[in-house]
């Protein structure tokens, strides 16, 4: 444990930078991807980015509770990609395809 | 005495229960409810005018309720029981009660029966309130009462549009005289504080010197609105188009009842007009100028109803006449005996129509003495009671208006006389033309003539009765008479000017003058429509420029048309065309016209495709995220 410790009492600085880009590539893919299951998972993404930086935070400050928030936030994940996928799954039986093209009639 | 309140109390409730629940109601029990809650009413009446009669009752104010309270006005809603108004009282709930019953039988066929009788009741309810008010506020309420019932009435078959037309006119140029009413009540607001007769009346002579412009200015604004009322010139028109509404209602209303409201309102406030001289001039011109002004014009008429409505308007002028002249228990006792021999003629004229299968012409008449007697021979009492031939009921007040008119001035005695002439000459034409020589109608209407059933006669009879006797309680003590009617409400006359006297021999003179001129003038029409048989054509043609101008009502109804009814409706279409369309119009449809553009643009920004709303979302929160460095608020959101 020690060992981490004094690893992790070093900068926190690559933690961070990681987290960003694997956010970054996250939102990269809710905004471009245009298959529906593809953004699903850029949004599994972003979460876990967020996991593993709130557990970088807290080992740097020693605090468990960021931890803690990581199973909260897991959770939340995994009840939101249920509820997606029954959606999901509701469009491709209406439309036939699971393009976020698919439903665009409520418009002017 | 504090069954008052019952008084209008019960008609009110007759046509409460009437107006709410007609359908519950079969003809007849409205019939008694509306002829009940008045003879209640009546009864009623009698008990408070007995002990004014016998001399052991004081006048008194009943309180009910305070009704405008603020600041230092204080309006109590009471009324005032003295000689005056019990009079007035026992007039309104005994002529009424008599046309009720007249009214059951001659509306009986019509379907707006039960309407018809509610009317009634709210007219005699809102006519009870002008009478016993104790101050102008309730007169007023019960003056605008009788315009609205006048006007329901007028218009009660209301499927005719010329009869919707009388009706507003009746109201619209009644509003004209309640302005000056009402400019008049402001008047006196603001000088006394308080609308109480009482109060005002006991200040009033300290509070004005005589003929101030106050004083002329209240008085004539209250005459005004007396002149609406009761028909003077200049707004009398309404009275004639008056006539479209059913027979009965003309009996009531315009000739015993409301028609006389103006002259009760000069003679309760009497105390004021006689403090202002110069008003009782106008007044006594203008009274007498529409006597003779009507008559005239009720010489040429053709309809029944036609002649006895410019009869209403001319008798109404020597009312006022005489109330100009400050004889103003002499005015009240016209107002008696007119009522009932007017509301006898008119009825006698409904039970005429009635048979005639509402044939109004009496060109179209004739002979019907034979087969109407009844209706005939109190139709006659009633013609002898109004040309003023003693002993009947015309001749006693009649009579002592001339009598004031000769002190006055011997033209107004002139004029006062050539008014009786052609009052008794214009009348007993009616009756010949109707009642005598050969039926002119269709074979149809002879077939159906007959004489009206005993609801409709009995109150021709009574009233016949009361046509003859009426006139005996105001004896003049020239004939050995104790004038009652003149003592009787002298407590209600605080004028400190006195009616003028004549004396004795003039006066036997002057009657004897009048009343031969006026069985002169019978014998003229006598001769010309009974003898000769001068019956009218049924067209204008033949008819001399004088005949033309006559029967056209002096064109004064095109001419009003000419000068306030066109400009009006002129400014009113300018006013439209102006402001209301380009100005309020336009304000109002703006708001709607810049919503739909507004929105007509924002919503372009719905383009349904999801990944352009994950991008706005996106777009959107890294604003906030910058944003939320200067400012807490939005950091709050994170």
């Amino acid at each position: 444990m020690e060992n981490i410790l004094q690893h992790f009492s070093g900068s926190l600085n690559n933690y961070i930078i990681l987290c960003s880009i694997l956010f970054a590539i996250g939102v990269m893919g809710v905004l471009i991807r245009r298959n529906i299951i593809i953004i699903f998972m850029s949004i599994e993404l972003m979460l876990n980015s967020i996991n593993l930086l709130m557990v970088a935070f807290s080992m740097h400050h020693g605090d468990p509770s960021g931890q803690v928030f990581v199973f909260f936030v897991m959770a939340v994940a995994a009840a939101e990609i249920t509820v997606g996928l029954a959606l999901l799954v509701m469009i491709y039986r209406n439309t036939g395809s699971v393009s976020i093209d698919a439903l665009k009639n409520l418009k002017w | 005495m504090n069954l008052v309140w019952l008084i209008p109390l019960l008609p009110l409730l007759g046509f409460t229960i009437i107006g709410l629940f007609p359908k519950y109601l079969n003809k007849s029990l409205v019939g008694i409810i509306g002829s009940g809650s008045v003879l209640g009413s009546f009864i009623l009446v009698l008990t408070l005018l007995f002990p004014f009669l016998t001399g052991s009752a004081e006048s008194q104010v009943y309180k009910l309720f305070d009704w405008v309270t603020t600041g230092s006005l204080d309006i109590s809603f009471s009324f005032l029981i003295d000689p005056l108004s019990v009079w007035m009282m026992t007039i309104i709930t005994g002529v009424g009660f008599l046309i009720h019953v007249y009214s059951i039988s001659y509306m009986h066929e019509d379907e707006g029966f039960k309407r018809y009788f509610a009317y009634l009741n709210l007219f005699i309810f809102s006519m009870l309130l002008l009478v016993m008010g104790s101050n102008y506020l309730i007169m007023f309420a019960g003056w605008e009462g009788v315009g609205l019932c006048s006007y329901l009435l007028i218009g009660f078959w209301f499927k005719n549009t010329a009869y919707n037309n009388a009706a507003k006119k009746a109201f619209i140029m009644n509003r004209i005289g309640d302005l000056g009413f009402l400019l008049g009540m402001l008047f006196l607001l603001f000088q006394f504080n308080s609308l109480d007769f009482q109060h005002i009346f006991s200040a009033a002579p300290s509070a004005f010197t005589e003929n101030s412009w106050i004083i002329i200015t209240i008085t004539l604004l209250l005459f005004v609105g007396a002149t609406g009322k009761s028909a003077q010139i200049p707004l009398y028109t309404w009275l004639p188009d008056a006539m479209a509404g059913p027979t009965p209602v003309s009996a009531l209303i315009h000739a015993a009842t409301m028609v006389t409201a103006g002259i009760y309102m000069v003679v309760r406030s009497n105390i004021l007009y006689s403090l202002a001289p110069f008003t009782m001039e106008i007044i006594a011109i203008i009274g007498l100028v529409t006597a003779l002004f009507a008559a005239t014009i009720a010489l040429v008429q053709n309809d029944i109803k036609k002649v006895l409505a410019y009869s209403t308007v001319s008798q109404l002028g020597y009312m006022v006449f005489a109330l100009g002249m400050g004889a103003y228990q002499i005015a009240i006792f016209h107002v008696t005996t007119h009522a009932f021999f007017k509301a006898l003629l008119f009825l006698g004229s409904g039970s005429v129509i009635h048979a005639m299968s509402h044939e109004q012409d009496i060109r179209k008449m004739g002979g019907l003495k034979k087969y109407m007697p009844v209706t005939y021979y109190t139709f006659l009492i009633g013609t002898l009671a109004i040309a003023g031939i003693p002993p009947l009921a015309g001749f006693f007040s009649k009579d002592q208006i001339l009598a004031n008119a000769w002190a006055h001035s011997p033209l107004f005695w002139i004029l006062g006389t050539a008014g009786a002439l052609m009052t008794a000459f214009y009348m007993f034409r009616l009756l010949f033309l109707t009642f005598h020589g050969e039926f002119r109608g269709t074979a149809e209407q002879k077939s159906h003539l007959h004489e009206s059933p005993a609801l409709m006669t009995v109150p021709l009879i009574i009233l016949a009765v009361l046509s003859i006797t009426g006139g005996w309680i105001g004896i003049p003590e020239v004939l050995h008479g104790n004038n009652f009617v003149v003592s009787f409400l002298a407590p209600v006359i605080t004028a400190p000017s006195v009616p003028h006297e004549v004396a004795h021999s003039t006066e036997y003179v002057l009657m004897a003058i009048s009343t031969l001129a006026v069985i002169g003038a019978i014998a003229v029409a006598f001769v010309l429509f009974v003898k000769k048989s001068n019956v009218p054509s049924s067209d204008e043609k033949g008819y001399t420029p004088v005949h033309k101008l006559l029967y056209h009502k002096y064109y004064i109804d095109e001419i009003y048309n000419a000068l306030f009814v066109k400009p009006t409706s002129w400014l009113s279409g300018v006013i439209y065309k102006l402001f209301e369309i380009k100005v309020l119009d336009a304000f109002v449809n703006s708001w709607g016209k810049g919503v739909k553009q507004g929105s007509s643009g924002l919503r372009l920004s719905q383009n349904g495709s999801i990944s352009y709303y994950i991008f706005a979302m996106v777009l959107g929160m890294i604003v906030l995220l910058f944003l939320s460095r200067n400012s807490e608020f939005i950091s709050t959101l994170f």
